[in-house]
């Protein structure tokens, strides 16, 4: 990176059903929380980078136009990304070229959705090709539900095994969203919970998968100048790569994942991380199903291909082992879509300055966010840390 | 002053479409008609791309040579989807499927049906990864993908 970024604020909303406000209200509640965290004035953003799901989510097409007034937008540069699931990863990668490109000090990252204004899973189905694909992959659970049933098959796994390491998954994860107050869905499940909700698309279980949310996040990046006259920790982004696979689900192989491979390893290489198990003290792994948190385990090296139950069953990625994932809850209780990416960031930055609140892991410094997009497409990994 | 309340207001947003297949796409829907599923071969990765296309994404090569593929295959992987979404193209449950037909190096995405679906259970005895499949072929085809009406057990 030609020059540093840091996260000098993070700003995100209670996540949930939120009728009480209408979208603008919702985005100005992330940012004004972010402003505040930061300690800056509105006047010292510089440019503001935004996202979302496809605008046809709440019906207001070029969201930013819409979202203009609550993100201080006012007389700056304003840019839209939109890579659906990954889109709030690809905010923060964008907010961060602002800052290391040299043109910005100080930039604004927001990234929201208010699911329940409209039709998201009707919405998400048009992201499909509409010849080939829209008939056999609309509706998300269906996609992910043939990648866990790949995932088992090429490693001759059992399936009752694999189905106890993602149940294992759900309950730590649900453990997990009652030390967030900001989660959507904040109530414990055991194993029989998971294990025996209702099939929704086999394998996948109904407590096997994320919610619809409505809710916003705000992340402000500043150049490495502006981040050390904070006078206080803030979150360096030491590394961050973005890959993508073709549009069509049949083209490559979603379990041997490449797009999710190379995103890693390219953010792994730029933040001089050789062991991501042992070097990473938590990640905020993007895991709207169980099922597939862990083929990421596998794809971004915290274990070797076929061997991501061990993880689970051995308690490494658990509340309390030695590379707990998603203390937030992640994104299986919380899914605003187009801030979950984002969410992902702010968590990680909140972990490594030591504000996390209920949810912090002792003493960690450096952490990955990630965040998936599209029918299995894309990937990012942002990695951010406490030192320089 | 009293207190205000939120309150939802309904709307709706309608919008048609009129979707150019382009010459690749068209002559992949005439073909299917006539019960043959086409690919093309990429020059340079020599891989068969299915559904044809007009040019190998990672090549970016656009000199591709149409081949038929098999009508038959077999299952990469598949889900019964057992939950009712909007957008869905039947009611569930019906069975997607990811199929590698012989002679191509994609698979296609499609339907698995002609099994009896009453129960997870009996599905699981009839449908396996790796099992081989044959096109079901619609009686009335109008040059769109169901034309294959699914893909069925051998």
């Amino acid at each position: 990176m030609a020059r540093r970024a840091a996260i000098i604020g993070v700003g995100q909303t209670k996540h949930g059903r939120r009728e009480d406000v209408n979208y603008v209200e919702l985005i100005y509640e992330a940012v004004k929380a972010a402003i505040a965290d930061a300690g800056i004035s509105p006047d010292d953003i510089e440019a503001v980078a935004q996202g979302s799901m496809p605008s046809p989510m709440e019906g207001v097409n070029a969201n930013h136009l819409y979202w203009a007034d609550a993100m201080t937008a006012f007389g700056k540069p304003l840019l839209r990304t939109a890579t659906c699931g990954s889109v709030g990863m690809s905010i923060a990668h964008l907010a961060t070229y602002h800052i290391t490109s040299g043109m910005f000090d100080m930039v604004l990252a927001v990234g929201a959705q208010k699911m329940f204004e409209g039709d998201p899973q009707g919405t998400m189905a048009t992201v499909a090709d509409p010849w080939f694909q829209r008939w056999f992959i609309a509706g998300a659970p269906g996609v992910f539900s043939m990648q866990a049933h790949q995932y088992m098959y090429r490693y001759n796994l059992p399936e009752e095994r694999v189905r106890e390491a993602a149940a294992r998954i759900s309950v730590n994860h649900h453990d997990n969203a009652m030390d967030n107050p900001y989660a959507h869905l904040r109530f414990k499940v055991t194993m029989e919970d998971v294990m025996k909700s209702r099939i929704i698309a086999y394998p996948t279980r109904l407590m096997d998968v994320c919610p619809s949310s409505d809710g916003a996040c705000a992340v402000i990046f500043a150049s490495e100048e502006k981040a050390k006259k904070m006078g206080r920790k803030v979150a360096w982004v030491k590394g961050m790569n973005y890959a993508g696979d073709e549009h069509f689900f049949g083209d490559s192989d979603k379990v041997v994942w490449e797009a999710a491979i190379v995103a890693a390893k390219k953010a792994y290489q730029q933040a001089g991380i050789t062991n991501p198990r042992k070097e990473l003290d938590v990640a905020e792994v993007y895991n709207p199903f169980t099922y597939q948190e862990l083929i990421f385990y596998e794809c971004f090296g915290f274990c070797d291909f076929g061997k991501a139950c061990e993880l689970v069953e051995d308690g490494v990625v658990l509340r309390g082992g030695e590379l707990p994932c998603d203390p937030s809850g992640g994104v299986l209780c919380t899914n605003p879509i187009g801030a979950t990416g984002l969410l992902r960031v702010a968590e990680a930055a909140l972990q490594v300055t030591g504000r996390a609140g209920d949810r912090q892991i002792a003493g960690a410094k450096t952490a990955l966010a990630h965040a998936m997009g599209g029918a299995c497409q894309f990937n990012g990994i942002m990695i951010v840390g406490s030192e320089l | 002053m009293a207190k205000e309340e939120a309150r939802i207001m309904e709307g709706k947003v309608s919008l048609p479409y009129r979707w150019a297949l382009g010459p690749v796409f068209s002559r992949f829907f005439d073909e299917i008609k006539n019960k043959k599923i086409m690919g093309t071969k990429c020059p340079k990765c020599r891989r068969v791309l299915v559904p044809a296309r007009k040019f190998c994404p990672r090549c970016f090569e656009d000199n591709l040579e149409w081949v038929q593929v098999s009508d038959k295959g077999k299952i990469r992987t598949w889900s019964m989807i057992t939950f009712e979404f909007s957008g869905q193209p039947k009611p569930p449950p019906y069975i997607c499927a990811l199929v590698d037909l012989d002679g191509a190096d994609t698979s296609l995405s499609h339907f698995i049906d002609g099994v009896d679906m009453t129960d997870l259970e009996k599905v699981r005895d009839q449908v396996h990864i790796g099992m081989r499949v044959e096109a079901k072929w619609s009686d009335n085809r109008q040059g769109n993908i169901m034309d294959i009406a699914y893909f069925k057990p051998m």
